[in-house]
């Protein structure tokens, strides 16, 4: 059915539509509207929402909730995703999966509650201590608040990760007319078939895509922050904590292919346009509908894992690279570990909270 | 065809409803490609309150109206703030009641007494956003008259609808009679 939705909306929708059935949050600007869709339509779809007391109780009573057996999301804004950094990492050592949806303002601190920008995607790589398989993702209209919200949901289910949508208050914030389909696909963690008193929770053989159990079903888990064997219970001997380490870089190693997502537009003209998000919008307008135009673009729907070996293989030889983003140089830092010193990089950034125009753009080149 | 439409006025005019009833008329109803935004936050709280729509047959990129084509001034404070970002072909409307001051002024903005009008017909100045897009859809033809009920009708509260249609009618019946007048 089609529908005027929000950012907000869509994602809420989707996630609904997916099959979430626990979202637990603290509700600030600019992400209030996801709460507020799940705080009146959840219940009607058979789920539980629950208000925390803040995002530290969030991010854990999701995790809590997934590791239960439900579809499980949270979403805030900057300053609450700074609180629920240490969480993050913990859903990703318990190898629980859960959605984090940041819906970026301007930042730092409390920062611009009502304004948007893109500053946080340096934090949903390593905001959370240690090395963590990060996995985030990033929507440039409402159809795609709507669509990889799904994706998400999709993602941290097969790779048992957490999993963080970015959107921001621009996407969040502006209505579009989407399809709401009646039902979407996506995975649903299966039982595992074995006897319940040989099952491994961190066996190799079920790291992704693959059956793992959850409390109440009467199998032996055991979940801890603590770097752990494969029955779950801490280790500190070296050949265990390695192995631990490797089964998570392989989570996002093995399915490279699967996570990466990126739109490319005429990436054989002379000079690229590299954005995401919001960021796209103004840069559109310069390389789509006009045939004359010298630029090409290429923008990251997956923002982490970064896609270094598609962009070297796309970057080479053009001689301008332009990264058009709402941040002070986050993503241009990726870009110039894989170009040459033969392509020149023009970072294109704005931080005071309104979105880049196409002209700025124009002008800057 | 890319139009811009921008709707300012005070908060609690229905500025914002009133950018989403265009947009939902063209967007689900006309199958046009909509983009509905509004000024967000402080700024939106008592002051001037802004709502902007673009609508096109193209895919809509830059999501912000940078040139309107047809600009609307609920109060003194919306004209005082968008009167001049505009190009030389923005229709203008205003609203009479708050812009009465600057008719000799601006002779070129098309004044009408939305406020007044729902105040003496319907008894309440709320309808004066409804009443402003029944005139604006016969002024611009921006959006279709059909449309345009329908998008209210799915918008407002079910015991309000009969006033709600009765506003639209009532702003249609502003422009054309500011039309005749204007007819030479």
């Amino acid at each position: 059915m089609k529908k005027l939705f929000s950012g907000n909306e869509a994602c809420a929708e989707a996630a609904l539509l997916a099959g979430v059935r626990f979202f637990a949050g603290y509700p600030i600007t600019p992400s209030t509207e996801i709460a507020e869709y799940m705080a009146s339509n959840m219940p009607k779809r058979g789920g539980k929402f629950i208000q925390m007391e803040d995002e530290l109780a969030s991010i854990i009573s999701i995790i809590g909730a997934s590791a239960a057996g439900v579809k499980s999301m949270t979403a805030t804004s900057g300053p609450g995703f700074s609180l629920m950094q240490e969480g993050i990492g913990y859903a990703a050592m318990t190898e629980t999966p859960t959605l984090i949806v940041n819906v970026m303002r301007g930042g730092p601190s409390t920062g611009l509650p009502t304004k948007g920008t893109q500053q946080d995607v340096m934090q949903t790589k390593w905001g959370s201590h240690g090395d963590r398989p990060s996995i985030t993702l990033s929507a440039e209209n409402v159809k795609e608040a709507f669509s990889l919200t799904v994706r998400s949901i999709d993602i941290a289910e097969r790779l048992r990760l957490p999993v963080i949508l970015l959107l921001d208050e621009f996407i969040a914030h502006m209505r579009e007319v989407i399809d709401i389909p009646e039902r979407v696909t996506v995975y649903s963690r299966q039982k595992p078939d074995e006897d319940p008193q040989e099952y491994v929770h961190y066996d190799d053989k079920r790291n992704y895509n693959a059956p793992y159990a959850w409390f109440g079903l009467g199998y032996k888990i055991h979940l801890t922050g603590l770097t752990h064997r494969k029955d779950g219970f801490p280790t500190n001997k070296e050949e265990e904590i390695r192995w631990k380490m490797k089964r998570l870089r392989k989570k996002i190693d093995d399915n490279l292919s699967f996570l990466e997502d990126i739109e490319i537009i005429h990436p054989e003209r002379d000079n690229i346009i590299i954005t995401f998000g919001s960021g796209s919008r103004p840069s559109k307008e310069l390389v789509e509908g006009d045939e004359q135009s010298k630029f090409g673009l290429i923008r990251l729907r997956t923002i982490w894992p970064f896609p270094y070996n598609t962009l070297e293989t796309l970057l080479k030889g053009k001689k301008l690279v332009v990264v058009v983003e709402m941040n002070e140089g986050q993503i241009e830092g990726e870009v110039k570990k894989i170009t040459s010193d033969k392509t020149s990089i023009l970072g294109i950034h704005r931080v005071d909270g309104e979105l880049i125009s196409p002209d700025e753009i124009r002008e800057a080149l | 065809m890319r139009k811009e439409i921008r709707i300012t006025g005070t908060g609690g005019q229905g500025i914002i409803l009133a950018g989403i009833i265009v947009a939902e008329a063209s967007g689900l109803f006309e199958g046009k490609n909509v983009v509905q935004t509004q000024a967000y936050g402080p700024e939106a709280r008592g002051g001037a309150s802004r709502s902007e729509v673009i609508i096109s047959d193209e895919p809509i990129y830059f999501p912000h109206a940078t040139n309107p084509d047809v600009l609307i001034m609920m109060s003194f404070e919306g004209y005082y703030k968008f009167h001049s970002h505009i190009h030389k072909n923005t229709v203008k409307i205003g609203d009479s009641f708050f812009l009465g001051l600057v008719q000799d002024l601006e002779k070129d903005i098309i004044l009408l007494p939305f406020t007044e009008t729902a105040r003496k017909v319907l008894g309440k100045a709320l309808f004066s956003n409804i009443i402003m897009l029944g005139a604006m859809s016969k002024i611009t033809n921006i959006i279709g008259i059909e449309a345009l009920k329908k998008a209210v009708s799915d918008r407002v509260p079910e015991r309000y609808i009969n006033e709600n249609m009765k506003a639209v009618d009532l702003g249609i019946e502003l422009a054309e009679k500011w039309k005749s007048e204007h007819s030479s």
